[in-house]
This record gives C-alpha cells, structure tokens and sequence, in this order.
C-alpha cells in the first residue's frame, strides 16, 4: 500500500512523459486523474489505518526488501500515523497544483505535469522511507524535479534562483549524507529502527545541516526569496507548503528521537536561530513590496515557528508543530495559487500598484480573506490551534520562547493584513484593470478544497492531534 | 640457448585476449578485400561480436575462477579482479562501436584500421588488468597506450585530432616511461619483477630505492587515469580525439587504470602501505580540487567533460587509498555505472556533433532537451548522475566510496569529496541548463541542414548506457556481491 502510494504519482508521470500526445489536453488530464487516484488511494489508506494500533513504532503497511546486505541497506517503507497525515498534504496539494497547471496551460505540459507527480513520489517516499540510505534517495529525488521546474518555468530570473536553489539544498544535504553514512555503519544497518545506538553531536549536527537549508531555518533561507517569487505560483506553493514539511519531518523523525544526547547540548542554540528566523521572517514579510514576498517570508517565519515547536520536544510542542505542518501547507499553497490569480490578472504582483481588486469579485476577495484570517491564526482557527499548541509546549521549556513566539502571532496578523488590504482594499491600483475577472470556475475547484480543509481542521483539529501518538518511529 | 624453457601457457585463460586480436585481425585484413560500402558494417559487426564474446568468455572464467591463479610463469594473474574488469572494457568496447558507427562517413579508408585498434586496444587493456609482474605491467600499458596514440589521432586530415594525437603520444610516453624507471628501481631493490616476489622481496630491499621505485610507479599510473596533477594531457586529448575514440578512452583507460594500480599497490606493496595510502589521499584530494575547479570555467562539453574525467579520478582514488576490502568493492562497483555514463554522454555530445558539425559548447547544447527528448532526458540522468543524484548507480558508488573512507576513520576524505561534489554541481547542472533552460534561438545556434540522419548506434548506446546506469541503482545488491567477489582477491593491508 505504501509502495503504491510511492509508485503511482512516479509510474503516472513516466506515463505522461513517454505517451505520444496529440492533444494539449491528453497530458493535463492523464496528470490529473493520476493525482486524483493518488488521492483516493490515501483516503482508502486512511480509512483502513489502524490509528489504536500498539505495533513497535506504530509501523503500518510496511514493505521490507533487502536493496544490498553487505552494509544492511533496505527498501523499507511504511506509514505512521503522523506521517499518514503529512503524506495526506503532500497529495491533497499536489492534486491543486497539478489541477491549476493544467488549467493555467503550461507550456509542455507533459514535461511539467509529470515533472509535479515526480515530485509527489518522491515527497512521499521521503515521508516513508524507513531507512535512512532510502530516505537520502527520495530526498535527493526532490531536488531533480525542483530545478527544472523552476529552470524551465520559472520567471526571468529563473538561472540564478535554481543554481542557488540546488547549490544550497545540496551543500547541506550532502553533509547529511557524511552523516547517514557515519551512522549506518557504526550501527551496521541503515533502518530508522537500528541507527542511533551510537550517539554523536556531528552526526546530529550532518542531518540538521540539510534540514536546516530545506525548512529553511535563519540563516540559511538565502535560497528562499529568488526561488519563491521566481517558480510558477503552484510550483512555490508546492515548494513552501510540502517541500519544506520535509525538511520538518527530518527533525521529527530522524534528528530528534535518534540523538537526544545532541539535543540538550543543540536546543537553545537551535531555538535561539528560529526565535530570529520567526522574528525576522515576520518583519520582512511585513516589508516586502510584492504578493509573493510577504508569502515567502511569512513561510519563513511559519517554518520558523514549527521548528520552535520541534524542539521543544514534548507532546503538546510536536502535536502543534505537527498540525501547522498541515495547516502551513495548505494556507501557503493556497495563498500562491491566489496569488498566482492576482498576478494573471494584473501582470504584477507589487503591492504598490495593487489594490482595490474586492469590488465586483466577491470569491476571490472571500477565499483570500478567508486563508488570511485562518494564516493569522484568528482564535477558533486551525492555525491558532497549532500556534497555541507550539507556544504551550515551547513554555514548558522556558517562557522566553514562548513571548518570542506570540510577538511573532501579532506580527503575522500585521503582514497578512496588510496583505489582504493592499490588495482587496484601498483605491483601484493603477495595475489592476476594471475588466480584470473574478475567480474562474476552474481556480475555485482548485482552491476551494484547501480552504475546505482548512475550515474543517479549524472546527476539528483533533482530527489530527488525537490520531497521532507515534512521534519519532 | 638450452637455459629457456618455454612456459606452459593456458590458452583459454587467455581467451577474452585472444578473442578480441583475432577479431583485430580479421578486421584489418579482410577488409582489405571487401567493396568500400561494405567495410564499414563488416568491421562494426566483427568488433561488436568479439567484444561480445570477450565478455561473455571474460563471465564464463569468473565463474570458474573461484580462486585466483597465475598463468604464463605467474606473469599474468587469472582471477576474479581481472575478470570484471575484462568485463568493463569489453562492454566500454561494445559501447564505443555503437558510437563510432556512424561517425565521419567520410573517413571510410581508415574503417578497418579504426576497429582493429579499438580491439587491440581493448585487448591491451584485458592484458593490463590481469598483469602480476612489472614486465607484463609495461607491454600491457603500452599496448592499449600505443592504440590510443593512433586512435586519438585517426582523424587525420582534421587538425585537432592530430594535435590530440601527438600531445597523448608525448606526454603518454613520459608516463610510461616513469613507470618503466620506477620499475626498475623496485627491481634493483627486491631483486624481483614479480608482484609476490616484490612483496616477499621487501623486507631486505634498500628501502630508499624501494619507495622511489613504488613513487615512480604510481606516477605512471597515475598519468593513465588522469589524476591530478598528472592530468595535463587530459583535456587537450578527450577534445581533440574523435569523440567515440574520447567515449571510450574516458571509459576503459580509467577502468584499466584503477584496476592494475589497485592490484599492484595491494600485492606488491603491501609493506608500504602506510605510505601509498596517504599518497593516493593527497593525488584524491588534488584531483578533486583542481578537476572541479577547472571544469567551472569550461565552455566546450568534451572538454568539461574531461575535468569531470579527472575529478572523478579523485573521486576514485578515495576508496582505493583507503586500502580495504570495502574500498575495493566500492571502486569497482562505482567503475560499472561510470563508464557506462562516460560511454552515454560522449555519444550525446558525438550526436549533437554530428548534427551542429562543430565542436558542441554550452551555447551548442541549447534546446536538445526538446528537440531530442530521449537524448536530453538520458544526459539528464547522467549529469544528475555524475553529481552523485540517484536513480544512477554512480550515486551508490559515491555513498560507497564514502562509506569506505568513514569506516577506515577517514572522515575528512569524504568530507573533502563532499564539498568537491557541492562544486561539480555547478557545472553539471549547467549543462542540463542549457539543454532545457535556454532555446536555440536565444544563441543564434540552428542545427546545421534540418533534421539529422537516424543513427542507430548512438541511440543504441545511450540506451544501453542509461540501462546499465539505472539498473546499477536498482539492482545494486548481486552487482555489489560480485564486486565483491572480484574484490575479494586482493588481501587488502587495512
């Protein structure tokens, strides 16, 4: 079942690559019904998860095939019930964004929608994996798609947001490679299950490398802004909503309950490094002249916010980080995709010539206020729930991150309302033409359901917190 | 007169050997008596049959061969090392007819001598790797060197490849005859040609004209696989020679090379380990830094491809410096993928020079990634390869070699090759930049009269090559036992 949740988004998009198409249409679908299926395949996995389930490490549909034995590297996958809802993201919002690319028309659309169901596989694979050789594969397999994604399609800047892109992103990961490495062999095996016997601060220090570069934690978010505004608004959505959810799940899973000994020593420095990435994050988002930036910088700052969760390292602070992890993805994806609606419209995504785009088009003023209140984490939303779970938990470790963490709230209600103004509000900007359309049909059935799922955790956020007990494998 | 006695000589171990001179001289004589448009399907198809049957007698004799054993008077040693190896040539061999098939259709005179040395060549190589004493050494890396001298400059009426032709002559001689000197240092010193006999020799040598002797020697090796600072010719020959000659040369010759030092290192020289293995680490280190650096300012694709040719040779040497059993199967499991992704991305830039017929640059490259789906895709996965990106084999070469420095305590070696690898990234991914990123029209480059003729044998190549590549990856577990059977030969010293 797992495998099948790898396999079908990568065997959907060798399918559209190679087929011979004749229509413009022939790829789009195809890409569609694969991400559809792949969706209906992860409702069928949850619907038949055993969420009381008492195995050792909560391992459900697990497979286990030997790759090589001399160094005890296998193809072991499975899911847990954490990862069941993190895999649940990575579908859902490859689905929107393959549903978008396809309506917006993409050039080469067999290219670029197999390139987004390659994608998928190989998030999902990273969230699966269960051996950490594997785990390196899938995250490597990340990368491959992302840079000509961003290469091919991205805006005018495109060059130089990828080498950085790909040049930061491997720098760490390869340290994490250093790191697996050092860790498979002193412990003989490469399975999340075996390593970790052997404690060492580097081998902690090689795998927050990369996830420190991938979430990103400040400072090493250089690659963020070029690669944010320069990609396709689903391509950035994907990339800030589930790619760097990745990067988060290596904390969870790998960083944190393999090396606690690391940990005490590496928390408060860590901690001290996101309280500024937060801060910081939430400052430039409020500064940024464009749609796009105030995004990519509140991702910053939510990113920030997760890893503050992370490390603190109790229930409540991995529960709240778990469930922004979802919220994030999906408030993020989706306020590109508006985004992406704003800057069709208006060729522009500066802030300064925006404004006024609320008369006369209620859903794309509904569904933007809509995401904004629930990212500004208004009280009784998902969003709110997270944070407050993440500051509860962080308090226990000291009241200081805690105020650091509900400084940032305010400031997050500063920039995504000042977001949504300058763009639904204020006089007409002089980019926004009168003829300029509401939401087409097409963009609400992409959109809708992000925000759908957003309202439903926000009235239920147990959904998630309740039917996760096995943090860390 | 009555003191030699002629040894006693096992033919059938001999047999990838013999195989492929036979076919070289089918190939250099019969054509003589065959109509002009016939020579050419003649020779491919006897050149890509004994490559087949080396192969396929090279797999046979790994299966017999549980143990190793000398032949020819223990000048030559038949075992499990050399069979792989023979297997990796053999196959660059097979891989490099494809390529040349179609290639300078003008040139048809010289087809016959073109595929007799291909296979004297690659026979040359077959003897080197199974080599046991410094004379064997010597005739073999001069066999396969001499064929390469002509190969590379078989193009004779194109300037360039004369060039390349006399530069490798040149500087190829001067390595050889390094090797040749410090052979005969370690001679002078044990007494002894033979790699056991040096071995066993050690103990009373003269101990400074031993380690001349084994410096000189590795000195030698070295300029055949192109390791920093012995790579000077590299560059000069991968562009000049013909590009199927390069495909094969950057391919094989590596193969070659890092087999016999490996096996000359481990046997005859165990006592000096000590030495050799941080000698190789600093020649590693070298390559790593300079290959990588030099190929940044690159523009020509042979050329990049001949610094990524050296920075690999460092990326090689890391697992034979660290002198394990590990390490040996890590070198030979990463030379599989290597020359087959070698043999697949000269044979797209051979292609994409026959079509642009001008020498292919980042601006050349623009654009095939659409106009060639399959090509582009393939040199995708071998430039994603070469960073060390899966789905290629070369991937888990890498986490290999790496694996083999971390466990023998030498973190810092594979943490050197992991900032090499950050800054090959660059480059590598550049040239997937310009195949996708940038459309002809952007650099005023149309390939020259329309659409190019089919050509069979390089399509054939680089799928071959991406098979070998992919499924290297994922079929790594039989491949790594039986590099590790092939390993298992040499009684590693750490």
């Amino acid at each position: 079942m797992t495998t099948a949740l790898i396999l079908v988004p990568i065997g959907g998009a060798l399918w559209v690559w190679i087929t011979p198409w004749r229509t413009a249409r022939g790829p789009g679908g195809l890409a569609l019904l694969v991400a559809l299926a792949e969706l209906a395949l992860w409702v069928g996995t949850t619907a038949n998860f055993d969420f009381s389930s008492s195995r050792p490490g909560g391992l459900q549909f697990d497979t286990k095939v030997v790759w090589f034995k001399d160094l005890g590297v296998s193809y072991n996958v499975g899911l847990q019930d954490f990862t069941l809802w993190l895999v649940g993201l990575t579908v859902l919002a490859t689905a929107a964004a393959v549903g978008y690319g396809f309506w917006v028309g993409r050039d080469r659309p067999a290219a670029y929608l197999g390139l987004l169901l390659f994608l998928e596989g190989a998030v999902v694979g990273v969230f699966t994996a269960h051996d950490l050789l594997l785990f390196y594969v899938f995250w490597e397999a990340m990368l491959i798609p992302l840079y000509v994604l961003i290469g091919v399609w991205g805006g005018p800047g495109r060059l130089g947001a990828t080498v950085k892109f790909v040049v930061y992103t491997m720098a760490g990961s390869l340290l994490m490679l250093v790191a697996i490495i050092a860790a498979g062999l002193s412990a003989g095996s490469f399975a999340f299950a075996d390593v970790g016997g052997h404690q060492s601060v580097w081998i902690f220090l090689g795998f927050t490398a990369a996830f420190a570069v991938k979430a990103p934690l400040w400072p090493f978010h250089g690659w963020l802004p070029d690669a944010y505004r320069e990609s396709t608004p689903e391509v950035a959505g994907l990339l800030s909503g589930v790619v760097s959810k990745a990067a988060a799940y290596g904390f969870l899973a790998i960083a944190l309950p393999l090396y606690p000994g690391a940990l005490d020593d590496w928390r408060v420095p860590i901690l001290v490094l996101a309280s500024i990435g937060l801060v910081y994050g939430s400052l430039l988002a409020f500064r940024a002249p464009d749609v796009r930036g105030v995004i990519a910088y509140s991702s910053l700052a939510q990113m920030n916010l997760i890893v503050i969760g992370l490390f603190a390292t109790n229930a409540s602070g991995n529960d709240g980080a778990l469930l922004q992890m979802v919220n994030h993805g999906l408030i993020s994806l989706a306020l590109f995709l508006l985004a992406g609606a704003v800057e069709r419209r208006t060729a522009t995504g500066q802030l300064a010539l925006l404004g006024g785009m609320a008369r006369g088009r209620p859903v794309l003023a509904t569904l933007l206020i809509t995401t904004g209140v629930i990212a500004l984490a208004v009280p009784g939303s998902t969003a709110f729930a997270g944070e407050f779970l993440i500051l509860n938990g962080i308090f226990t470790v000291g009241w200081g991150w805690a105020v650091v963490g509900a400084v940032a709230i305010v400031l997050a209600a500063m920039y995504i309302l000042r977001l949504v103004s300058a763009v639904l509000h204020l006089d007409v900007g002089s980019a926004v033409p009168e003829a300029a359309l509401d939401l087409r049909p097409a963009e609400i059935g992409v959109i809708v359901p992000l925000v759908a799922v957003l309202l439903f955790l926000s009235f239920w956020p147990a959904a998630i917190t309740d039917h996760t007990r096995f943090f860390g494998g | 007169m009555n003191g030699f006695q002629q040894p006693n000589i096992d033919w059938a171990a001999l047999s990838p050997e013999l195989v492929m001179l036979g076919g070289a001289s089918v190939c250099l004589v019969l054509t003589l008596f065959l109509p002009w448009g016939w020579r050419r399907p003649f020779c491919a198809a006897i050149a890509a049959l004994c490559f087949v049957g080396a192969g396929g007698t090279a797999i046979v004799l790994f299966t017999m061969d549980e143990t190793g054993r000398g032949i020819v008077a223990d000048a030559i040693q038949r075992d499990r090392l050399a069979e792989f190896a023979q297997i990796l040539v053999a196959g660059s061999g097979l891989l490099a007819v494809g390529a040349s098939f179609g290639w300078e259709r003008s040139e048809r005179d010289r087809v016959g001598e073109f595929y007799t040395l291909l296979l004297t060549a690659t026979a040359g190589m077959a003897f080197f790797v199974a080599a046991s004493n410094l004379m064997t050494l010597f005739l073999g890396l001069e066999w396969f060197s001499i064929s390469l001298y002509i190969l590379t400059a078989i193009a004779v009426s194109w300037l360039p490849s004369l060039e390349a032709g006399l530069k490798y002559l040149i500087v190829g001689s001067f390595g050889s005859a390094i090797l040749l000197f410090g052979s005969a240092f370690v001679y002078g010193a044990t007494g002894s040609i033979g790699y056991s006999g040096i071995a066993s020799g050690a103990e009373g040598a003269d101990r400074f004209l031993f380690v001349l002797g084994l410096a000189l020697i590795l000195v030698g090796l070295a300029f055949k696989m192109s390791a920093a600072p012995f790579h000077m010719w590299t560059p000069d020959v991968y562009q000049g020679a013909p590009t199927p000659v390069t495909a094969f040369m950057a391919a094989a010759t590596k193969v070659a090379a890092l087999v016999a030092t490996m096996r000359i290192l481990v046997t005859a020289f165990p006592s000096e380990a000590r030495l050799w293995t941080i000698a190789l680490a600093v020649i590693a280190c070298i390559s790593l830094a300079w290959g990588n650096l030099a190929a940044l300012v690159q523009t020509d694709i042979k050329r990049l491809l001949a610094y990524s040719s050296i920075s690999h040779a460092g990326f090689m040497l890391i697992p034979v410096a660290v002198g394990t059993s590990l390490g040996g199967r890590a070198i030979l499991f990463y030379l599989i993928s290597y020359a087959a992704m070698n043999l697949g991305a000269f044979a797209i830039v051979a292609a994409r020079e026959r079509e642009l017929a001008r020498p292919v640059t980042f601006d050349g490259l623009a654009g095939l990634g659409w106009e060639r789906p399959f090509y582009g895709a393939a040199m995708s996965l071998f430039m994603f390869g070469f960073i060390g990106l899966p789905p290629a084999g070369l991937f888990l070469g890498k986490f290999y070699a790496f694996s083999a420095a971390v466990d023998r305590g030498w973190t810092w070696l594979a943490i050197v090759g992991v900032a090499a690898t950050v800054i090959s990234i660059y480059y590598y991914a550049g040239v997937i930049g310009a195949m996708y990123f940038r459309q002809p029209v952007e650099v005023r480059m149309a390939p020259a009269g329309g659409s190019p003729p089919r050509d069979f044998g390089i399509a054939a190549t680089v799928l071959l090559s991406l098979v070998v590549t992919v499924g290297s990856f994922v079929f790594a577990g039989p491949l790594l036992d039986i590099a590790r059977d092939a390993a298992s030969v040499l009684n590693f010293p750490n």
